[in-house]
């Protein structure tokens, strides 16, 4: 079955003459068959990929024999999954980038939409509701998160019949679908203000759920990578256990502590569905969190799109600028995530 | 731990108190759980009562949620099937494929997809997705249209379930592929290595040693994306033009809603028992997903206990 030691194989050189071979192919078809209106650059490209693979795999069958056929086609498969998963990331950012600058001026970012029909107006009052929403949120959700992981590290070891239950619980709290998290703070909420609550407190209780789990996730698999020996190091000398935790395993893996945060920080920031359901939408600026409709960047996005006026195109560039800056966030918060755990490394050898 | 019995010998104040707010934290998540459920059944107790009358549920709150229950489970099904093999192939690439240097720059090229923010991609799929389809659709139609899923008549937008399957799809992309290239990664090098040594080419030496090692760790990711393409909101209440229609037809404009794009569409508009109703279909979405993560989970719980052989 082997194939044989000395059968000639593919050089590189045979398979860079069939990839332009390919290409040519596809330019000649696309020449003759579009006949004289213009040939799409894009579906040249893709044809000739495909015709080059055929080629390519046709010629290793004749000469390498059918495994390194085999071979060579699902390298190239594999290879195109790839290609594919990146035109919408491409398709996506080229877009949001070209469609949002139209309205990414200074009136956007200093003026709301109270009052404005048709063009004009800015989302200042979604982004103070979505910096305030968002700040609440991680207020609520670090120090419960941290403490949680903290338990499951250094108390419970993960292995006393409590932190197996918190496991478990975190778990099924990652699986919350956004939308039930935004339900569970309205049912909450309208319990004790009434039905129809709305308030950007809500809203943060709602996002709170949902970043919980993460933070709990990320900081207990930190904790862990701290090494025993410096725990034991330092009870060995004394130190109380909580002084421990404070001073000795907390600073050795506060980079990758404050990583996850910003990380489940950039998750929540962009989360519409629940801030929809709970916090509502207006039109004009809201700085009380505890009173009132509030306005959200995501939810800016949507109602833009979703409710627009009598100047259609005015309501879908605000729409795409108000992505542009969501997108502009949470990639920000993602780069300082990297650049944090970069910085505050813990030092050794290691 | 010799440090256990010192503790025990030598309790101070402080150190209880710091145990005692950290396991107050872990009880807190408990609590909050249990409230997530408690506050839904509350709320929704008063829709799933038979005697009420819900102008959203005219016919009852079976009637009302049953299309939504299929939607979501087929718009799912639907983004898993084209999810799946795509995040094979990009775990497998990143894994196995591509140079070392390169490939942590190419993970993280993938988790940029996961951050961008669902109604990002909503407003995309219907801005640019749709649009693009549609004519494609129409081709499916046309020379396939035999085939009973491809039947017209093809909607004119492209706002169909077949686009929201596509759109979800790449929405999973990037959680199911890299938790695929974790498996692969776990492939035991032995294994790998014996079988080129053996004269596999790259592909069969995937077939013998990394597939078979991974194929649990790839059904509790699939369970995973599943889990969130059930759950996604915004992207299926913007692209999808809803009907409330049971059928399996991808290219109409007659199409299944699912749970979570309708509570988000009609929430704001809703009062009085609408809302209940909304808040128990939010219910049954909960429960199914989380059906769906348990199983998951206890695909990965029974694959850890057979790693020990390696």
């Amino acid at each position: 079955m082997a194939s044989h030691p000395t059968r000639p194989s593919l050089s590189r050189w045979i398979i860079i003459a069939l990839f332009v071979s390919g290409m040519a192919m596809s330019y000649a078809i696309a020449a003759v068959t579009a006949s004289g209106s213009e040939v799409n650059v894009l579906g040249v490209v893709v044809v000739g990929l495909v015709i080059f693979g055929v080629l390519t795999v046709g010629l290793s069958w004749a000469t390498e024999g059918r495994r390194k056929a085999v071979n060579r086609a699902m390298a190239g498969l594999i290879t195109s999954a790839f290609g594919l998963a990146l035109i919408p990331l491409v398709s996506l950012v080229w877009t949001v980038a070209t469609l949002g600058v139209a309205r990414f001026d200074s009136q956007f970012f200093s003026s709301s939409m109270r009052n404005v029909v048709g063009a004009g107006g800015g989302a200042l009052h979604a982004i103070i509701g979505t910096l305030e929403i968002t700040l609440i949120a991680a207020l609520i959700s670090i120090p419960i998160g941290l403490l949680t992981s903290i338990y499951l590290v250094e108390y419970g070891r993960g292995r006393n019949r409590f932190s197996r239950w918190v496991t478990t619980m975190v778990d099924v709290m990652t699986g919350i679908p956004s939308i039930v998290a935004g339900l569970f703070a309205f049912a909450m909420f309208s319990l004790f203000f009434g039905p129809g609550v709305r308030m950007g407190f809500a809203g943060a209780v709602a996002l709170s759920v949902l970043m919980i789990p993460v933070v709990v996730r990320s900081s207990e698999e930190m904790l862990r990578l701290v090494p025993n020996e410096l725990r034991e190091a330092s009870l060995a000398l004394g130190v109380p256990k909580w002084l421990t935790i404070l001073r000795v395993v907390l600073p050795t893996s506060v980079g990758g502590l404050v990583t996850g945060i910003m990380i489940a920080i950039a998750r929540v920031i962009g989360e519409t569905a629940p801030l929809l359901i709970v916090a509502g939408f207006t039109q004009s600026m809201n700085y009380n969190p505890f009173n009132e409709r509030m306005m959200t960047l995501p939810v800016f996005v949507y109602n833009s799109y979703s409710s627009q006026g009598m100047d259609a195109q005015a309501y879908l560039d605000r729409a795409w600028a108000g992505a542009l800056t969501l997108i502009i966030i949470v990639m920000l918060l993602n780069l300082g995530a990297r650049i944090v755990s970069r910085v505050l490394r813990p030092a050794g050898n290691h | 731990m010799t440090s256990a019995p010192l503790n025990a010998s030598r309790p101070r104040r402080a150190d209880r108190v710091f145990r005692g707010i950290s396991t107050g934290a872990g009880v807190l998540i408990l609590a909050v759980l249990v409230l997530v459920a408690a506050f839904l059944v509350i709320q929704a107790l008063p829709a799933i009562n038979p005697t009420a009358h819900i102008d959203a549920a005219p016919n009852g709150f079976a009637a009302f949620v049953g299309p939504l229950v299929f939607g979501t489970l087929f718009s799912a099904v639907l983004a898993l099937m084209f999810a799946t093999p795509l995040a094979i192939g990009i775990g497998l690439f990143i894994s196995h494929y591509a140079p070392r240097r390169l490939a942590s720059m190419l993970g993280y090229v993938i988790d940029l997809l996961a951050a961008i923010p669902s109604v990002v991609y909503g407003l995309w799929g219907i801005q640019v997705v749709a649009p693009f389809l549609q004519p494609v659709y129409q081709w499916l139609s046309d020379n396939w249209g035999f085939i009973p899923i491809f039947e017209g008549p093809v909607s004119g937008t492209g706002r169909t379930i077949l686009t929201v399957g596509i759109v979800l799809a790449i929405m999973i992309l990037p959680i199911m592929s890299a938790l695929a290239r974790e498996v692969f990664l776990q492939t035991p090098r032995l294994h790998e290595e014996a079988a080129l040594a053996l004269g596999a080419t790259r592909w069969e030496m995937i077939q013998i040693a990394v597939i078979p090692f991974a194929r649990s760790g790839l059904l509790s990711a699939a369970m995973l994306g599943l889990g969130r393409a059930l759950g996604e909101t915004m992207a299926v209440a913007m692209v999808l033009s809803p009907a409330a229609a049971v059928t399996f037809k991808l290219l109409t404009s007659e199409n299944p809603s699912t749970i979570a794009s309708t509570i988000a569409l009609d929430f704001p508009e809703s009062s009085g028992l609408d809302v209940n109703a909304l808040i128990a279909a939010g219910l049954v979405l909960f429960a199914i997903t989380m059906v769906v993560n348990s199983f998951a989970r206890a695909i990965v719980t029974r694959h850890r206990d057979t790693m020990g052989e390696n």
